[in-house]
This record gives C-alpha cells, sequence and structure tokens, in this order.
C-alpha cells in the first residue's frame, strides 16, 4: 500500500474508533432520525386522504405510494448528502486555532476532513441499517417494484455523489469561516435552501416550472432529490447518464472551489495571525 | 551554514478597535477602525545546529509570533527566515518532516482515544518505518514515564501526562528543529521538572536544535545556555544566559544569619534589605562593593552564617520587562 493510502486508511481507521466512543449517543441519535419519516407518511396520508398504499388518486403524477416511497429514498439519500457538524467544526477549528495541526504537519486538510467524514458514515450505516431495512420492509408495499440493473447501479452511483456534493458544499461553507469567523447563520441559510432545492421538502417536479428548472441547475438536487428519483423511475437510462455526468461535473467544480478557498484562505489566515 | 537565520523578520497585523458601549458597536457595523500591532520587528538572529535556546520575552513581546513564523504558520511582513535551508512559509512537506511545534496550550492529539492511536497516526503521516516507530516509542514512554499511559484515553489524563503525551507526539518522527511554545505552563513542579529532565536529556542526545519560550526561569536556567530577550517586538539582549545578570543585574545579594535571635537595627547603611527573617537576612549591594561590605559585617557583627549570590534571574529579567521606555543596546 502506497504511503499516501495507509495514511487515508490510518484517518479512517481512528476516525470510526473515535465515533464508538460514545456509543449510547450515537444510537439514541440515529433511532431519533427516524421519527420524522413516520410524521411524513402520516402527513401524505392526510394530503391525500389515501386509505392505503394502493389508493390510485394522483396529484403532479405522484400517487400516495410515490410520495411515501420518495420520503422514505430521500431519508436515504439525507443519509449521504447530511453532514452534520462538518461546517461548525471547521469555522471552530480556524477559530480557536486548532486547525494549526493541519499546517505544521504533512497531511492535508480537505483530505483529512474527507476521511474523517467517511469513517462517520461508515458507522452510521452499520448502526443504520437494521432499522432502515425494517422501515423499508414494513413500507415495502408503497414501492413499485425493483428498478433494472442499470438503474440500481445509477442510484448506487447517485448516492456516492450525494455524499461528495454534500460533503464539498458544507465543506466549502466551513472554510468561508477564514474569511468570516462565524458562519453559524450561513449554515442556518444553507439548511433552509438545501431543505427546499435539495427536494428534501417536495419533489422537485412539484415545483413551478421556471422554480423546478432554476433549482435543477444547481447541485442541490444530488443531495436528495436524484437519488430519490433515479428509484422512482423517473429517469431513462440515457437521462440517468446525462444526470450523473453532471453530477460528476459539480463534484470537480466543488472540489475546485474547496482548492481554492482553501489556498486563499490558509494564505488570509497566515497573513492575518492566529 | 546556521540551522535557524532570521533576517529583519517583522511581522504587523491589523486588529478591530472596538470602541465600548452600544453605540459604537452599531457603527462598528458600517464602519471599522483598525490598529496596526507591530508584533515584531526587524528581528535578526542565527542558530546553530544543537543549540538549545531560550526565548524569552513578557506577554505580547513577539515570542510566539516569532515561533509561528519560524514554523510556517504565519507570512511575514517583510524580511526572510530559513530553517534547515527552506523558507518555512512556503509549507514544503519536506520541512514540515523535519521540525515540531508544541505549544503548550493546543492539543493535537484525538481526545477521546488513546494516545497510542495518535502516535499511529503520526507514524502514518510521517512515513516512520514500523520498527523504528517501536523502538522511539518505547525510548519516550520510558523516559517520560508514561509508557502505562498510552493505552488511557487523553481525556482521562492529567495536564501534566497529557503535556508529556504532546512530546512524544512531536518527537516520534526526530525533528532536528524543536519549537517549543510554554512546555510547561500549567504543570505543577513534579511534572516541570520531569519534562525539563527529559529535554535536556533528549537534546543532549540528540543534538537537537530546540528554541524554548517559557515564563519559567526554572524551564530557563535548566535547559539553556544561550537566551534571547524579546519585548516589544525587538530583541532586546541575544547571548549567553549568565550575560544577562552581568549585564543588567548591577547588585548582587548577601545572605546572612546573625548569632541570637534578633537582627541588628542599622543594616540599611550596608546594602538594601529584600528579605527580614530574624536572625536571618537578605541585603542587595552592588557588586564592586561586596568585599567591603562582607569585611565590615564580619568586623562588627558576631555571623554564624553567609553567602554571596546573584539575583534570582526571574526578577532581573522582570524588572528588564517592566523597563519599557528605556532603550536597551543589543550586544
Amino acid at each position: 500500500m502506497s504511503s499516501s493510502l495507509r495514511v487515508k486508511w490510518c484517518i479512517l481507521r481512528t476516525s470510526i474508533e473515535e465515533r464508538l466512543v460514545y456509543r449510547a449517543d450515537f444510537m439514541f441519535a440515529t433511532l431519533v432520525r427516524f421519527l420524522p419519516i413516520v410524521t411524513q407518511v402520516f402527513l401524505w396520508g392526510a394530503i391525500y386522504q389515501a386509505s392505503g398504499p394502493g389508493d390510485t388518486k394522483v396529484i403532479n403524477a405522484y400517487t400516495y405510494g410515490d410520495m411515501v416511497a420518495y420520503s422514505l429514498l430521500v431519508m436515504v439519500g439525507r443519509a449521504f448528502s447530511s453532514m452534520p457538524g462538518l461546517t461548525t467544526g471547521i469555522a471552530r477549528d480556524i477559530r480557536d486555532g486548532s486547525i494549526k495541526k493541519f499546517l505544521i504537519q504533512p497531511i492535508d486538510l480537505i483530505d483529512y476532513l474527507f476521511w474523517h467524514r467517511v469513517a462517520h458514515k461508515l458507522v452510521y450505516y452499520v448502526m443504520a441499517a437494521i432499522p432502515f431495512g425494517l422501515v423499508f420492509w414494513l413500507c415495502r408495499d408503497y414501492f413499485r417494484g425493483w428498478p433494472d440493473g442499470i438503474t440500481l447501479a445509477g442510484w448506487c452511483v447517485s448516492l456516492v455523489l450525494a455524499f461528495l456534493i454534500g460533503f464539498l458544499i458544507e465543506s466549502l461553507m466551513g472554510l468561508v469561516a477564514f474569511w468570516f469567523l462565524e458562519v453559524s447563520s450561513l449554515v442556518f441559510v444553507y439548511m433552509l435552501v438545501s431543505y427546499f432545492l435539495s427536494g428534501h421538502m417536495l419533489p422537485l417536479d412539484w415545483l413551478p416550472p421556471w422554480v423546478a428548472n432554476l433549482t435543477l441547475l444547481l447541485p442541490f438536487k444530488y443531495l436528495a432529490y436524484v437519488p430519490a428519483a433515479i428509484m422512482l423511475h423517473k429517469y431513462n437510462h440515457a437521462a440517468l447518464a446525462l444526470e450523473l455526468g453532471t453530477g460528476v461535473a459539480w463534484v470537480l467544480i466543488l472540489l475546485f472551489l474547496n482548492r481554492l478557498a482553501l489556498s486563499r484562505g490558509l494564505r488570509r489566515y497566515s497573513a492575518y495571525g492566529g | 551554514m546556521s540551522i535557524i537565520e532570521v533576517k529583519k523578520l517583522a511581522k504587523h497585523y491589523r486588529v478591530y478597535r472596538k470602541r465600548a458601549g452600544w453605540k459604537a458597536s452599531f457603527n462598528g457595523l458600517f464602519k471599522r477602525e483598525y490598529n496596526v500591532v507591530q508584533a515584531v520587528k526587524e528581528v535578526s538572529f542565527t542558530i546553530e545546529r544543537g543549540e538549545m535556546v531560550a526565548f524569552l520575552g513578557p506577554n505580547g513581546a513577539g515570542k510566539t509570533t516569532t515561533l509561528k513564523l519560524l514554523s510556517g504558520l504565519i507570512y511575514p511582513t517583510s524580511g526572510t527566515a530559513t530553517v534547515l535551508g527552506y523558507v518555512p512559509w512556503q509549507r514544503d512537506n519536506a520541512y514540515r518532516k523535519r521540525f515540531s511545534l508544541v505549544m503548550g496550550q493546543k492539543n493535537q492529539l484525538w481526545w477521546d482515544l488513546p494516545a497510542q492511536e495518535s502516535f499511529i497516526l503520526h507514524r502514518e503521516i510521517y512515513g516512520i518505518d514500523s520498527a523504528q516507530f517501536q523502538r522511539r516509542l518505547d525510548e519516550l514512554t520510558d523516559l517520560l514515564e508514561v509508557r502505562k499511559l498510552v493505552g488511557q484515553p487523553v481525556r482521562e489524563l492529567s495536564l501534566g501526562e497529557r503535556m508529556r503525551m504532546e512530546l512524544i507526539a512531536s518527537l516520534l518522527h526526530s525533528p532536528e528543529v524543536l519549537l517549543l511554545d510554554e512546555p510547561t505552563i500549567g504543570l505543577d513542579v513534579v511534572s516541570q521538572r520531569k519534562v525539563q529532565g527529559f529535554l535536556r536529556h533528549y537534546q543532549q542526545e540528540q543534538q537537537m536544535t530546540v528554541l524554548l519560550t517559557s515564563h519559567y526561569m526554572k524551564d530557563v536556567e535548566a535547559l539553556c545556555r544561550r537566551a534571547i530577550i524579546i519585548n516589544e517586538g525587538e530583541i532586546k539582549h541575544d547571548g549567553p544566559l549568565d550575560e544577562i545578570l552581568d549585564r543588567f543585574s548591577s547588585v548582587k545579594q548577601i545572605q546572612l544569619q546573625f548569632a541570637g535571635t534578633e537582627l541588628p537595627e542599622d543594616l540599611e547603611r550596608y546594602g538594601k534589605i529584600v528579605e527580614r527573617m530574624p536572625p536571618r537576612v537578605k541585603l542587595e549591594v552592588p557588586r564592586q562593593d561586596i568585599p567591603k561590605v562582607l569585611a565590615a559585617l564580619l568586623d562588627r557583627y558576631t555571623i554564624e552564617d553567609v553567602g554571596v549570590q546573584e539575583r534570582p534571574l526571574e526578577d532581573v529579567i522582570a524588572e528588564l520587562f517592566a523597563r519599557k521606555d528605556e532603550t536597551v543596546s543589543a550586544d
């Protein structure tokens, strides 16, 4: 194994160990995350005035079953794209000077944060796999059967993109702290905007056409809407490839912006003091 | 070539000047006033391989800023510096593998994990060979007497134990240059001595070049022969530690123990009384008058014990720092 891979592996392993220290808190947080989905099922049931999963009433091309399936799939997408504490953690490290260790050691800050986050997510998936499986099994009647292999593979890629784009957007916001030090308001605005623009609140194709067209040009849709829409058969294979290709382009753009912000930010931080 | 070469290094930065009161706070939303702080003013010095140099100065003198410049954490406003031939603020990975910075108030270990996990991560980051790593870890944990604690979460260690773990993490990759910023701050006397003893031993054995800042003169006296004194961003003294006393202290102290339980009444005529604990007394006397004063005292009184000593370095340095407006010419 090359030395670079060994460092990444070591960060991953150490981060996993760190994540497993506070077991009770972690398990509680994992279980609590499933509560909103229960309210969503009841909410959509009330909106559709539905009698059960097989109800045929259609709103904006979604049946009640589709909406519950969409909500469940969005929950999976968000499990990949949400990055609790990432932005505020970077800002805190910049503010209190803990970021110094990344400047004096031969280590890359973004690389470190990335593998640290991968570790957190891996532990989360392992812990949440059984509750996730149970919820999906209980709600199996809301789904229209398994998609074909290509769509399923596209969904897996879209989840990886959700993780990468979510990570890169939130780390970029964290790096803004090199200029503003305090970013909690920015995080608040981002959470509001992404709840709406990612399709977390509503499927993006429910929005008025001009808003929907605008949101489809932004990277936020990859955080929730795209993975869910893929599994709900909203894309044919050509459209799927185009959507995923665009997602990869967003990853590259955001990675470039992260690198730029880090390089400029460190220069500013270093010139200022700290 | 010197290991550390600093020429006319200066660092100025802007700080927001906040006036008191809500009105000023509101105005600050639209227009802010800034002050330029000259943290380091064109300092120059060189340090040779294997030297252990104390960097002394009061709070805000520019010591830590200079260490930050030498470790590449910040860019200078002007001037040049090289450490091991590298320009620190270019942050070359080859340079970062050859030095270490320990800041007494900053933690680089993983808080919730045993220190050994952080050490293993350091092994990978610095590319240390496994056998060499184990040998060095065993040696350092033995020297610092923490071998049994490496498996205990860092958050459960005392401050002194944590500091020793920090030192181990900083030394695992055998840095050639070690920058120490207040390594014993907040430690109890036992831990301070352990850290001092370790640093003295390890530096001599490894011939590391060490630049140390500390407010504890005991650290400085125990470890360094040379001192650079910086105040208000300027170097006030650069030379042997002993020279500080000769140069900045014109008096010595005579310690006397008189026969009986009382002190004579007219001792002020021989010198300034700095400590009175009958039948003992401590007098401060100009250096050149010591023989004359001693002879007179021994001639006039029955004295059971006598000693002549330098003023504590701490007092001399404190007095030197207090002379803010006085210009003390450098050698």
